[in-house]
């Protein structure tokens, strides 16, 4: 029997148009780069070059952050109502533009179609006009106690949801009247310079917004910078502490959103079919780069055999290659670097004993790709089971008693988010109460809402992004 | 396909059916959440084509109707064996489904065709009746010469809890069957719940039917994409149990050709390629056949056309 293979159904590149070269946007315009030092941004699905960025230095972060400053004198004097204007204009551009922003996400950083189009964006704009809501309500929402921004905030955001991490930070931020130096990481800039257009176009009060584009270097600049009162910022745990570091003995606010390494507990009372569906969604969404991603597969010993089974049944059904493609599943590999991780900690996995399935498909000749993985036959001490692998790799553990599954979602240094799968509700509150983890999810998983605030316990950071909770991150108590 | 050895005329006892009924779990979102994502496929040009084709091979042309004489029967019957007269490539549908009184006209008609005659019977679409009365139904459509037989779960009893009864009365009417296919119509539009469904979906399957079927397309709410997800998952237990490689009917509302295609594509995804054949999957429809035929016009001319250029059913 044939298989009915879907032809390809690729969305076209041409809404999109990328500059050969970009510099900065400060001060309202972009600006020709003072580090003259330029690095190439590739599309991991193809190694096709898109175009060049600047890698921010000292004087290029110096400019930013004094044009920001500067912008802070109006923007704290802006009438709340006005600020929420700006927001409002930028959410239904980000709806009007949304094809193109989608295009330009998949095309920079692997993510199928899909997932851009049907998630990202979507999530992009209702934090923009959910924030926008906020701006001329803020006296409101924290009873009698007075709060005021920070004044000159700094953003570093992740490679996995570009645009996405973009809006949870500069939304909340510009409503509370902050101004912000944003630095995207340097596989995925593009976007957010798209973005910095569109305030150019909404005439966003000059350096209200500013953006310098670069690698490690330009966030160290930033973070160290004498005028910045405050960092927000999403990324690996390693990269967080040592922000934490820097900013020992400064009176600079610290959120921080780091990695994790979540349980999605399946109990043999769940509806199996469909937590098969919120595993595969958990780990292979995105491919795996997120940082709440339900990596650890914690399975009721009973059912493991049969879960595991449909579960490999499903894996199998993932289509896995180019991200423009419509009916992609799991896209590419961010960059090699992260590939290089994925296939190390893979390969230790195996090393240590643990029994590797991967789905049977072709990969792309061009272009870093993962094929869906998961393993079985795993201990707790294996290094696949504690640290954060940010690719298609499932790890599963097994547990006889719900006190033995709690207990095994919380070894982890991490505590970002976790998964419950059981048709008994009591059960999900029982086991939900004693997971340290800052996000739950019963019987779903990846489930995002502006409204609800978003962040971790332990090693995942602390600090919240969305909901009123999320405001709180841009204002300190007024003295 | 391994499984490929359908036990025919294979009953599953009781009690290995109860223990399926009581493992029934579904989560209401997560069938809606994975039957919404897979409406997201993008099914175009070569697939699609392909697709289409499919689709009319799987049709069951039906009419049943108070008013279906002999003569509308004969057009249909001769509209399923050649849908598209232009065009060599299109297949013959499946099957022509009507009421019992008037089968040995379609058989007439199709005999040296492949294109089966199906029959409802056991007082469809209500199967308010006794046991015996629908037995002498179904063995009258079968003595004209039906070679598919449709009929209908006991929903009163379904309702009443009386499970076993539902089960019984299937084993009585596939035993009357023997070797001609049973097709057992769930009424998924009154059983509502996704739980209900997956049920009657189990009942039906271990009493031995050789296809489950959504809708008797006789009350408002027919097929939905849904029911036909989760009755493709009980289908798969079924199959994955060692029980035997079952068949799917969806009827009830499906008009058009891109509704139909997701369909084909829930199957693809849920079941596998294996089940894209008439063997295991159908469409009960009246008016999709038209659709996928201008479709198809559409794919290979570039160009669509009216109905008048295809022959009326």
């Amino acid at each position: 029997m044939n298989n009915w293979e879907y032809s390809e159904s690729i969305e076209s590149e041409k809404i999109v148009n990328i500059e050969k070269k970009y510099g900065n946007f400060i001060d309202g315009k972009f600006v020709t780069p003072k580090s003259k030092q330029y690095i190439e941004t590739i599309s991991p699905s193809t190694e096709k070059i898109l175009s060049s960025i600047s890698i921010g230095n000292q004087q290029d972060v110096d400019y930013a952050v004094a044009s920001a400053k500067e912008g802070l004198k109006k923007w704290s004097k802006t009438n709340p109502s006005e600020r929420a204007k700006y927001l409002f204009k930028l959410a239904r551009l980000i709806q009007e533009r949304s094809r193109e922003f989608a295009v330009l996400e998949s095309l920079d950083g692997g993510k199928p179609i899909k997932e851009s189009r049907d998630f990202d964006l979507p999530q992009v704009a209702q934090n923009f006009f959910y924030y926008a809501g906020w701006a001329d309500k803020l006296d409101i929402a924290w009873g009698n106690e007075q709060y005021k921004p920070y004044g000159v905030v700094g953003q570093i955001i992740p490679w996995n949801f570009p645009l996405l991490m973009l809006s949870w930070k500069v939304a909340p931020a510009l409503a509370t009247g902050n101004t912000v130096v944003l630095k995207p990481a340097e596989t995925t800039p593009l976007t957010a310079l798209l973005f910095a257009e569109l305030c150019e176009e909404v005439g966003l009060p000059d350096g209200v917004f500013n953006l310098v584009t670069g690698d490690g270097s330009t966030g160290s600049h930033l973070v160290n910078h004498k005028d910045i009162k405050k960092i927000a910022f999403t990324g690996s745990t390693g990269v967080g502490k040592y922000i934490q570091k820097s900013l020992a003995g400064r009176d600079v606010g610290l959120t921080l959103e780091l990695g994790g390494k979540a349980a999605n507990i399946v109990y043999s009372d769940a509806a199996l079919d469909e937590a098969v569906e919120g595993v595969v969604n958990g780990i292979f969404f995105n491919q795996g780069h997120v940082c709440c991603a339900g990596s650890r597969l914690l399975v009721q010993e009973d059912i493991e055999e049969k879960f595991i089974k449909k579960l490999e049944k499903r894996m199998q059904t993932l289509n896995v290659g180019n991200p423009l493609d419509k009916n992609t599943d799991v896209g590419a590999i961010n960059s090699k670097d992260q590939l290089d991780k994925i296939e190390k900690l893979v390969n230790e996995g195996v090393a240590d004993g643990g029994d590797l399935f991967q789905i049977e498909c072709e990969l792309p000749k061009n272009g870093f790709w993962f094929k869906p993985s998961l393993f079985t036959s795993v201990q707790a001490n294996y290094k696949i089971a504690t640290e954060e692998i940010f690719g298609p790799v499932l790890t599963t553990l097994t547990f006889r008693t719900p006190e033995e599954a709690v207990e095994i979602a919380n070894n982890t240094e991490y505590g970002l988010s976790a998964g419950i799968w059981t048709e008994k509700g009591s059960k999900i509150l029982w086991t939900a109460d004693r997971l340290e983890a800052g996000v739950i999810w019963a019987n779903t998983f990846n489930k995002f809402d502006p409204a609800s605030p978003f962040g971790g316990y332990k090693e995942s950071g602390f600090g919240r992004e969305g909901g009123r909770h999320g405001l709180l991150s841009y204002l300190k108590v007024s003295s | 396909m391994s499984s490929k050895t359908s036990l025919k005329n294979s009953v599953i006892d009781w009690s290995s059916t109860i223990d399926m009924i009581d493992n029934v779990r579904i989560d209401e979102l997560g069938v809606k959440e994975r039957t919404s994502s897979l409406a997201t496929r993008s099914i175009k040009r070569d697939s699609k084509l392909e697709g289409l084709m499919k689709i009319v091979s799987m049709c069951d042309l039906t009419t049943l109707e108070g008013e279906d004489t002999e003569g509308k029967i004969a057009q249909m019957s001769s509209k399923a064996m050649t849908p598209d007269p232009s065009d060599a490539d299109v297949p013959n549908a499946a099957a022509v489904c009507v009421y019992p009184s008037l089968v040995s006209t379609a058989k007439n008609i199709v005999r040296d065709s492949n294109v089966k005659v199906a029959s409802v019977s056991s007082y469809f679409p209500s199967g308010q009746a006794p046991l015996e009365s629908k037995i002498v139904d179904t063995q009258f459509a079968i003595n004209e010469g039906a070679d598919e037989i449709d009929i209908v779960i006991n929903r009163k009893a379904f309702f009443e809890g009386d499970f076993r009864k539902v089960y019984d009365e299937i084993v009585s009417l596939k035993e009357i069957c023997g070797d001609i296919h049973l097709k057992t119509i769930l009424e998924v539009g009154e059983l509502e719940t996704y739980e209900n469904i997956k049920k009657a979906s189990l009942i039906a399957l271990s009493a031995g039917s050789d296809f489950i079927k959504t809708s008797t397309g006789k009350i408002s709410s027919g097929a939905s994409r849904e029911a036909c997800l989760v009755m493709a998952r009980a289908v798969r237990e079924f199959a994955d149990s060692g029980y035997g490689v079952k068949g799917i009917k969806v009827a009830g509302g499906i008009r058009d050709s891109k509704d139909a295609i997701r369909y084909l594509v829930i199957i693809n995804e849920e079941l596998g390629a294996e089940w894209l054949t008439p063997e295991y999957f159908r469409f009960g429809a009246s008016s999709l056949l038209d659709d996928v035929l201008k479709q198809i016009k559409k794919l290979k001319t570039n160009s669509y056309q009216s109905s008048y250029y295809f022959p009326r059913g």
